[in-house]
């Protein structure tokens, strides 16, 4: 495979929450992004999915670990370097009602990423950068002077959207791009990053937390509990055979849109809640709920380790579960 | 089974500054005992407030009661007043809502809020409420009851905050339950441990529930019959083998489109609908779904389509489906 175009190599991201507790939301964390992949980030809420899309392009400190990108570790970057850096990341929102400026009207709040670096020399080519960009989106000249509270919600995220490529970055995190839109406009927003993807090379971070939209959209996927990575594979080979317990379980648990599927299929039915995050014992974080767990599994945190190839699995039990 | 409750062109509006927002506009269905009917369409479409004004839950004004019949058990709820509406609310018809974070009162236990239900409804002593309290925890599954209902809502996780309100909704062991969206601020791993629960409790106490989502695949896993919505009006309703083997409207079947499959190929394109629907300030006198319709004719623009019947329990409002329509197309291709 080619360089990866981003290398997260043990990246932790601890909150103090007071009274001498640390809540460890991103607890240790490796993986690779290819250029022009998209690489999708799945897990249930409070799992720290969104604090790893966060603190990969340094919008959180990290607590330790790095983030390789073009050779540099993007922590150990002055803020002047950075800066430059960060026309290459962009990030787009989940809730398209609070990631946009009720004040200002579509035109500035496109521009605004040109202005702060300076991406244009004169007032023409401001405007006609921003048009272009609308336009790109499915929006029109017309829209240039209105403001957010005029457009539907898969309106406002295209707006999020032109705005995230006015700098022409090399990566984007999406975080819930979609979750706050009805299906049918779902399927829009979904189809426009995919064409973008494809005619401008951009690599995704795509979190989420539709398993379903999750295989659709990402060529990898990764499965996050309670702050670790539990298992990474091609998005084909995760849903069609997983072996982590949880990525079972988590698979069984989605709705299929098939009655005869859905009244016939085998579920595991996972006990309890997310355990919380607040100093964590150091065991296998899914111990609790787990079918297979034994006294190793309450003692060790499990290796994060290669099992097949290009098949990443973080479970004492996995090739047991491999040999079935 | 007899019929529960029956709805007859029904029509609810808001009263507005700007005019009249024609919320629902017309519509027509029946729940029978025990049964599990799920309302689905997109936000705005009047799935909501259908279901809101079976309960008379709507604030009146704005909202009124534009035209038809609610009857629930031969009794229409139109016509009640807010004395009787008490009565039935919460005790033969229940609700449970999307947010499970926001309908539970955070400054009070939730032992007393069950208990205060309780009493509401039925001549039980405080100490006899209190054991129907815990049988209530214990059927929806929480663990520990007699030491839970001394806690707080935000000791409570999503799930378990689901769970003590379907436990509230449920005390007076109601004919109806209507769920409103009650899975969608929930993990999977939750919402089908929910799911799972509503299923057994409506095995054990013969429940009907109208289930209100967005989530076709929620829908094919609890629902025997669906009603698709589009801009305050039905258009097409059916079996769930009924609609999901054989849609007959464009857009449930678009719909049905626009959502992944996991044994879909990731070359494929979603199908997605293009623009969105319309303005129910100023309704369309047409079939709502005209200019999102890919195979719309010049009919659907000033003509709502009747109601065609493709089965006794599957019709649909579409001119596709009309005789006259099937004659013209089969005419064109010679």
């Amino acid at each position: 495979m080619a360089e990866p175009l981003i290398s997260v190599r043990n990246v932790k991201k601890y909150f103090d929450v007071g009274k001498g507790k640390t809540l460890k939301a991103v607890d240790g964390i490796s993986f690779d992004i290819y250029p022009g992949e998209t690489f999708g980030l799945v897990g249930e809420s409070g799992c720290g999915k969104s604090t790893v899309g966060r603190t990969i392009i340094r919008l959180y400190e990290p607590t330790d670990g790095e983030t390789i990108f073009n050779g540099k570790n993007i922590y150990k970057l002055s803020r002047h370097e950075m800066q430059e850096v960060r026309r290459d990341f962009q990030m787009i929102f989940q809730d398209p009602y609070a990631s946009l400026n009720p004040r200002m009207p579509v035109i500035d709040i496109i521009g605004e990423p040109l202005d702060i670096h300076k991406a244009y020399k004169n007032h023409k080519e401001r405007y006609s950068r921003v048009i272009e960009l609308l336009e790109l989106v499915g929006l029109s000249e017309e829209h240039a002077q209105r403001f957010p509270h005029e457009f539907s919600g898969g309106q406002r995220q295209r707006i999020g959207i032109a705005r995230a490529l006015a700098l022409n970055p090399k990566f984007i995190v999406c975080d819930e791009p979609i979750s706050a839109l009805d299906v049918s406009i779902q399927a829009q927003v979904v189809n426009l990053l995919k064409k973008l993807q494809k005619d401008f090379g951009l690599t995704y971070l795509f979190i989420a937390h539709d398993l379903s939209m999750v295989r659709y959209i990402s060529d990898r996927v990764g499965v996050m509990y309670l702050g670790h990575m539990m298992e990474l594979a091609t998005s084909e080979e995760l849903y069609n055979n997983p072996i982590h317990p949880y990525t079972q379980a988590l698979l069984s648990a989605i709705p299929i849109p098939d009655p005869e599927i859905q009244r016939n299929r085998h579920r595991i039915m996972l006990e309890g809640d997310v355990p919380s995050p607040i100093d964590p014992e150091d065991n296998c974080r899914f111990v609790d709920r787990c079918r297979y767990a034994t006294e190793r599994c309450r003692k060790e945190i499990p290796e994060y380790r290669e099992v097949k190839k290009n098949h990443f699995v973080a479970c004492h039990k996995a090739d047991e579960i491999l040999k079935g | 089974m007899g019929k529960l409750l029956e709805v007859k062109d029904l029509a609810v509006s808001f009263q507005t500054y700007f005019g009249e927002v024609e919320a629902v506009r017309g519509v027509s269905f029946h729940v029978d005992r025990g049964e599990t009917v799920a309302l689905v369409g997109e936000s705005g479409c009047g799935k909501s407030v259908t279901a809101n004004s079976i309960m008379q839950l709507l604030p009146m004004p704005p909202a009124f009661y534009k035209n038809g019949q609610i009857l629930f058990e031969g009794e229409d709820i139109v016509k009640k007043s807010d004395k009787e509406m008490q009565k039935i609310r919460g005790n033969k018809i229940s609700m449970i809502f999307q947010d499970p974070m926001t309908s539970l009162n955070p400054t009070m236990k939730i032992g007393k809020q069950i208990v205060e239900g309780i009493l509401k409804h039925q001549k039980l002593s405080k100490d006899e409420a209190k054991k129907k309290a815990i049988e209530m925890l214990e059927l929806v599954s929480v663990p520990q009851p007699e030491k839970r209902i001394n806690q707080y809502p935000h000791e409570f996780s999503g799930g378990m905050r689901q769970r003590v309100m379907i436990a509230l909704a449920m005390v007076s062991n109601p004919e109806l339950l209507i769920a409103d969206e009650p899975t969608t601020a929930l993990d999977v791993t939750v919402q089908a441990q929910i799911l799972d629960l509503m299923k057994q409790i409506q095995d054990k106490l013969g429940t009907a529930i109208i289930l209100i989502t967005h989530d076709l695949g929620v829908v094919a896993d609890i629902s025997d019959r669906v009603i698709v919505m589009y801009a305050g009006k039905f258009m097409e309703e059916g079996t769930t083998d009924e609609i999901f083997k054989n849609p007959k409207h464009p857009y449930t079947r678009k719909l049905l489109g626009s959502v992944p499959r996991l044994d879909m190929d990731r070359s494929e394109s979603l199908h997605s609908i293009e623009g969105t629907p319309p303005d129910l300030y100023r309704p369309p006198k047409g079939c709502p779904f005209f200019d999102r319709c890919d195979e719309a004719m010049i009919i659907c623009k000033d003509y709502m389509p009747e109601k065609e019947y493709h089965t006794d329990s599957h019709y649909s409002y579409c001119w596709l489906n009309h005789p006259m329509a099937k004659a013209a197309s089969e005419g064109s291709e010679i």
